[in-house]
């Protein structure tokens, strides 16, 4: 008998301890934000958030970094998702950091808004005076992410300290920051790519279409194939044609890559992901590739 | 307006979560040990590994170095070492493992201590043709400190010592004398080789004469449900959900206070006491995240809603009537400092975190620095500093509601922040309380 031996599934103790973060950062920062990109991820989040205060609303706004590269099928998404739990919506807009001159749109083919969404992150924090982000990162995801806290501390400038972060010990938090400082918080730290599938699956939770094999026009760069939006540039040399693909990870258009597949269905998608032997931001992230330590230059930077 | 609907699915019973740490130091193969546990349960990638080799091959190494696999930032693969903890993820059918892999140099004592503090397992690494070292003593006295169940100690580059028999069994010997004067609680060794994967994932052909389980099939049987406390009732109010602007009546009188279970199994129907008023009343309903429960036990996130109106916020604490918690302002603790910044010492202010509770303490004393290697109490140290652990008496501004940290973790344990730089600057296992 199950119930003697008080055994929960790893979905139920990974689901009990993201809800424990995400109420203990609810219970003692004065103005949290959510970071929800539409992406599978922060779809997971964005539903513990949801669990952790029900039947109380969520008592903090979500927040869309915008580059202005989306996926017309998730910003609908995202839009939908927002007005059905009743939750307030910032976007914080990378075209309005460049317009402003904040930031210098890249130049070239591989011109990507990917590093700009830093200053305009940092800055709508500011702005709004949010003193704690959530966001979807996961530490199976990128070897420096490995490395990261789970209330992970971020100085004035937004900075990480790889080196020098605070140590977290059972399941006690240090919250305690200074005035212009923030956190970023990763209630899903201990997920794996499968773990959240799996979830979806026994959630029943809604992804945007892109996550599932639908025809689209592509073309292929440094290995991977893109989408022909009028931001990816493609080039002449880059001939565009039509194949059946699936979104892994969902990113800026313009260097989020998509994979070859038939799964159209959640099960089908769950059973390629189980399959699989690249991970998917290997697969689907050319920032990532830009050379061994790209994830941890940026986090540094103050990326998400 | 309609009272929300309860997002929530079909809850699975498939597999369950074992947590472990390892410790050691780059010589004793503790990286290969983690890269070869993720490769052979195929949870390292094609580009992962296409990585690892090609900087294998860039550096001249004869074999491809799956200690790469976890080494994360930049300064840690130019300097060869592991400066932070590191989780890695990885699962088998029949459950899923992660792993808190803690650098073993001797300045990164507080590293180790952040790992096994939610670890079920500890696994240390003895390299078989160096024997007990000093530092395998500390590790076993920090695994025991922080009352991680389950033990493991790894007799590691079997392959170097011909697979013999005596090599291993002295070295069994020695540890479970040294063992015996700890408070061990379930001890296990393996001779195992990490380079080659002699009884890490497979029994090796190379040790007939060992009859004991491989590495990977220990930590897939290993039984950790009983390590939970299931006794004594222990809830900490986190979080108090009242859905203030609904005009639905039934949300409006709703008031439920929101926590982790930190011990024993909760009902509804149940007597249970507030503190720090001490007031009875009885749990009418608890909400989980998929609906209503009629149990709640750890590590398990609910909503408590009860019978009566008591005035009950953040950090405090519901038990059952005959069964409650110290409450204290005096608390005797182990503590292991964790900052290079400032030395512990008798009169010093900090902030406490325990539970969900959050106070002021002042060190009244410190009653002696423990030799982590030898065990030796020095009574005369005037103070602690970084990777060392002591005895210390803290005064706190408000009572806490504490248990012993031997008889549970989650009650017992506690968090040192200082009021300047907001550093968590230690960590506190409590021995006594009044």
């Amino acid at each position: 008998m199950q119930r003697c031996d008080y055994l929960l599934s790893q979905l139920d103790v990974l689901e009990a301890e993201s809800i424990h973060i995400i109420r203990e950062v609810a219970a003692e920062f004065e103005r949290p934000v959510l970071l929800f990109s539409g992406g599978k991820d922060s779809i997971v989040m964005l539903r513990l958030a949801q669990k952790a205060f029900w039947p109380a609303p969520i008592p903090f706004p979500v927040m869309h970094v915008d580059t202005g590269h989306n996926f017309p099928e998730v910003i609908e998404f995202r839009d939908r998702r927002v007005a059905a739990l009743g939750v307030r919506l910032v976007v914080a807009s990378v075209q309005d950091s460049i317009d402003s001159g904040r930031v210098v749109e890249e130049t070239g083919r591989r011109a990507s808004r990917n590093r700009l969404q830093t200053t305009t992150l940092l800055d709508a924090i500011e702005e709004h005076e949010f003193d704690a982000a959530f966001g979807g990162a996961r530490r199976d995801e990128e070897k420096a992410r490995a490395k990261e806290r789970v209330v992970s501390f971020r100085d004035e400038f937004g900075q990480w300290d790889p080196k020098n972060q605070r140590p977290e010990l059972w399941n006690l938090f240090n919250t305690k920051i200074k005035r212009g400082e923030h956190v970023r918080v990763f209630p899903l730290s201990n997920w794996t790519e499968l773990d959240i599938w799996d979830y979806i699956r026994r959630e029943e939770l809604e992804l945007p279409g892109i996550y599932f094999a639908h025809t689209r026009t592509v073309f292929e760069r440094d290995g991977m194939l893109l989408a022909d939006l009028p931001y990816a540039n493609r080039g002449e040399d880059e001939p565009a044609f039509e194949a059946t693909v699936r979104y892994r990870t969902v990113g800026d258009a313009s260097c989020t890559g998509a994979v070859k597949s038939n799964a159209a269905t959640l099960d089908q998608v769950i059973e390629e992901i189980a399959a699989t032997r690249i991970t998917e931001r290997g697969q689907t992230r050319a920032d990532d590739r830009a050379s061994e330590a790209a994830m941890e230059d940026r986090k540094k930077e103050g990326y998400f | 307006m309609d009272a929300p609907e309860q997002p929530g699915g079909q809850p699975l019973k498939n597999m369950d979560i074992l947590r472990f740490a390892t410790a050691g130091s780059v010589d004793d193969g503790k990286s290969t040990l983690i890269g070869r546990l993720l490769f052979d349960s195929k949870s390292i990638f094609e580009d992962q590994l296409e990585s690892v080799e090609r900087t294998s091959a860039d550096r001249g190494e004869e074999y491809t170095n799956l200690a790469l696999l976890t080494d994360g930032l930049r300064a840690e693969r130019e300097q060869g070492i592991t400066i932070d903890v590191a989780y890695r993820y990885f699962a088998t059918p029949r459950r899923k493992f992660i792993i808190a892999d803690t650098p073993g140099h001797i300045q990164y004592t507080r590293n180790m201590v952040t790992g096994a503090s939610t670890a079920d397992l500890a696994i240390i690494l003895v390299d078989a043709r160096k024997g007990i070292l000093e530092q395998s003593r500390r590790h076993a006295f920090l695994t025991t400190l922080l009352k991680v169940p389950h033990l493991v100690v790894a007799v590691n580059k079997m392959d170097l010592v011909g697979y013999d028999r005596g090599v291993y069994e002295s070295i069994v010997d020695e540890f479970t004398a040294f063992a015996s004067k700890l408070e061990v609680g379930d001890l296990t060794f393996i001779p195992i080789s990490a380079l080659h994967g002699d009884n890490v994932v497979e029994r090796s052909v190379n040790m007939p004469w060992y009859d004991g389980s491989s590495l990977l099939h220990h930590l897939e049987h290993v039984h950790i449900a009983s390590d939970r406390n299931l006794i004594d009732v222990r809830f900490p109010v986190q979080y108090v959900i009242r859905p203030h602007a609904s005009t639905d009546p039934e949300l409006h009188d709703y008031r439920g206070y929101a926590g982790q279970v930190a011990g024993g199994v909760l009902k509804p129907g149940d007597e249970v006491v507030h503190l720090p008023s001490g007031l009875t009343t009885t749990i009418t309903h608890i909400d989980g995240p998929n609906g209503p429960l009629q149990e709640a036990y750890q590590p398990m996130s609910v909503t408590l809603r009860l019978a009566d109106d008591i005035d009950i916020s953040r950090g405090d604490m519901i038990a059952r009537p005959g069964n409650r918690p110290e409450v204290a302002q005096d608390l005797d603790a182990m503590v292991c400092w964790t900052t290079p910044d400032r030395e512990l010492v008798p009169r010093m202010k900090l902030v406490i975190k325990h539970t969900t509770r959050t106070a002021r303490a002042m060190v009244k004393d410190l009653n002696y620095r423990l030799d982590v290697n030898t065990l030796h109490r020095d009574e005369g140290a005037t103070a602690l500093g970084l990777n060392e652990i002591g005895r210390v008496s803290l005064r706190v501004t408000q009572p806490l509601f504490v248990d012993d940290y031997g008889r549970n973790r989650l009650t017992g344990g506690f968090i040192l922040i200082d009021e300047a730089t907001n550093n968590t600057v230690g960590a506190g296992m409590i021995t006594g309380a009044r």
